[in-house]
């Protein structure tokens, strides 16, 4: 499996991604070497194997529908302290309706 | 305690970093030196040496000397328990309240978070451990030689012009330095153990389930787990027993006693058995590393271990199947980074999707795009079924193997790497030649079983690693195992030049 720039470029779109000219190339190159290797899989007989999503026999454990705040009643503040860009409690992002 | 009164421990005259964590407790409780002198010492030694080696991404001094303060009066009231005192790196993944988490990522530079991850609480106000600093990594974990992470590589510290394996590359610098006595560390695909073989420690990938991962940054979340890094089985067993456990918090953590590992430890392996896969042994392995690897299973047979072969026939699927299922995970996983609530935010974007892809365009670097890209690809329409689900069908193939092999053996032994340490620079620009450094690790991660990596010998100056993999939940058997050894040897008491 090889890869073109151009598929590579819209694999960074999907992935959401700004790739620079000059990468395209060597990404092409490397992802296409990872594709190949990955492709030993096709070798394996998989007939009647359930997929393994993980490693773990047991089922996933539940909790009451209640609100929990790890850190506690300035929660909001706490983690909008953090953020790039916040007004009023909310985050900024760049205009998207108009 | 006055300064006339101190004994032989005390001071800049005596090695505080030669000593294991048990005979630090011991120390500290004797007051032959207090939990300050400590964090001072190995704080004067990350300053001496830490610029040649570029092991911490962050050095937490004022936290450490407060946290011993509190630490001797614990003590000084014959309270606290065996890591009371003791001061640890803690990997720069794991959420520090207050203290930076970069994940050494551009991305998370200015990360601060605003809690504690539960290892981190364990470890610290529970356990009592003092936090030197946070250690460098791979960028988002995802690298074998360190050399991906924002902050530079770290260097080798058994000779300065080689890697000192990755992702956990700080972690194990620093403790192969004796900058700190034990740090904690991540295994995804061998971040733990690989990088303990090349430096000559021992690193324990516990149980998928065992430790918390709540509050540790997440890259693949079905193979993901938190250890330790120390020099010896012991001093793992030490901070292992305070990590390990039961949290509410994390949704794979395993609601199941913990075992006493440190009472395990002494305990004969007359009649263990342990299988040898010889898919471990072919083409690829260092001749003068399986040549270590052999003495050393030599020497658990005269311990009394009984070696026998086994086969685990899908275990050269590992690479390929890791490479499809932790990028998979991956991508989703690192799709939450989007420069609006936290991390870094490009400047001028003019749309949201713009605002996106121009963040983690510039906030990610090449292996961890190269890792975006490739999960993207094989989740995407069309490749999924070849691929991710292809993938997942041979790592269950993979899990039956060992499940097989521990129907006749208590535990399997194999070489961590193929080969000792390699140059900086040497596979940067190869990620193929680069995942095959994990090609004897992986299968643990891709079955959940703990595994970990001693050192069991030398090649040219540069230690080499042995790996033991146990069946689930068994780290008590793979800790003893691993002590027993190193009752026997000192390979594990070795120290690199220039760091005695």
């Amino acid at each position: 499996m090889s890869l073109s720039p151009e598929q590579v470029q819209k694999i960074a779109h999907l992935a959401r991604l700004e790739l620079k000219p000059e990468q395209e190339g060597a990404y092409a190159r490397q992802l296409s070497d990872i594709l190949e290797m990955v492709g030993a899989l096709a070798r394996a007989d998989t007939e009647r194997i359930a997929p393994m999503a993980h490693p773990l026999d047991m089922v996933q454990r539940l909790r009451a529908d209640v609100v929990t705040d790890p850190v506690g009643a300035e929660g909001r503040a706490a983690f909008q302290a953090i953020a790039p860009a916040v007004q009023d409690g909310l985050y900024l992002v760049p205009k998207v309706i108009e | 305690m006055s300064a006339g009164t101190r004994g032989p421990g005390a001071g800049s005259g005596e090695a505080l970093h030669r000593l294991s964590i048990r005979q630090l407790a011991e120390g500290l409780r004797a007051r032959r030196f207090s939990s300050r002198e400590l964090a001072q010492h190995f704080l004067q030694r990350i300053e001496a040496h830490d610029k040649t080696l570029n092991s911490f991404v962050t050095v937490t001094a004022e936290r450490a000397l407060a946290q011993a303060a509190a630490a001797d009066a614990r003590l000084a009231q014959g309270a606290g328990g065996p890591l009371t005192g003791i001061p640890i790196a803690q990997k720069d993944i794991f959420c520090t309240q207050g203290v930076k988490t970069s994940c050494g990522s551009r991305m998370l530079d200015s990360f601060v978070a605003p809690y504690d991850a539960t290892i981190v609480r364990k470890l610290h106000a529970e356990a009592g451990a003092v936090m030197l600093g946070k250690c460098n990594m791979d960028e988002f974990a995802m690298g074998s030689s360190n050399e991906t992470s924002w902050y530079g590589p770290v260097r080798n510290p058994w000779d300065l012009e080689r890697v000192p394996g990755g992702s956990s590359g700080g972690s194990v610098a620093a403790v192969a330095a004796g900058l700190a006595p034990a740090a904690t560390a991540t295994d995804t695909g061998g971040s733990i153990r690989q990088p303990a073989a090349l430096t000559g420690l021992t690193g324990i990938k516990p149980t998928y389930g065992r430790v918390s991962r709540y509050g540790m940054v997440a890259f693949a979340s079905s193979l993901d787990q938190a250890g330790v890094v120390a020099h010896s089985a012991e001093d793992a067993a030490y901070v292992l027993q305070a990590m390990a456990g039961f949290d509410p918090l994390d949704s794979t953590s395993v609601d199941r006693p913990v075992d006493d590992y440190c009472a395990a430890l002494d305990r004969p392996i007359e009649g263990l058995r342990i299988g040898l896969p010889k898919e471990y042994f072919a083409a690829g392995l260092d001749p003068a590393c399986r040549a270590a690897i052999e003495t050393a299973i030599g020497q658990f047979e005269r311990l009394g271990a009984r070696i026998c072969e086994i086969r685990l026939p899908h275990a050269p699927l590992s690479v390929p199947t890791y490479y499809v299922v932790a990028p998979a995970e991956a991508s989703s996983n690192l799709a939450r980074y989007d420069g609006v609530r936290y991390g870094h935010r490009a400047d001028g974007a003019k749309t949201l999707e713009e605002l996106y892809k121009k963040s983690r365009g510039e906030g990610f670097g090449a292996e961890v795009q190269r890792r975006i890209m490739i999960g993207t690809y094989v989740l995407s329409h069309g490749y999924y079924d070849a691929y991710y689900l292809k993938a997942q069908k041979v790592r269950r193939l993979i899990y039956d193997d060992f499940k097989h092999a521990f129907e006749t053996v208590d535990l399997v032994v194999g070489p961590t790497a193929q080969n000792v340490a390699f140059k900086l620079g040497d596979k940067l620009d190869d990620p193929v030649a680069m995942y095959l450094n994990d090609i004897y690790t992986i299968a643990a991660n891709l079955a959940g079983i703990p595994a970990l990596s001693i050192p069991c010998g030398f090649v040219n100056g540069l230690p080499v690693g042995l790996q033991l993999m146990g069946n689930f939940f068994d780290e008590a058997r793979l800790l003893n195992a691993a002590h027993q050894y190193q009752l026997a040897t000192d390979w594990h008491l070795r120290r690199p030049h220039g760091f005695e």
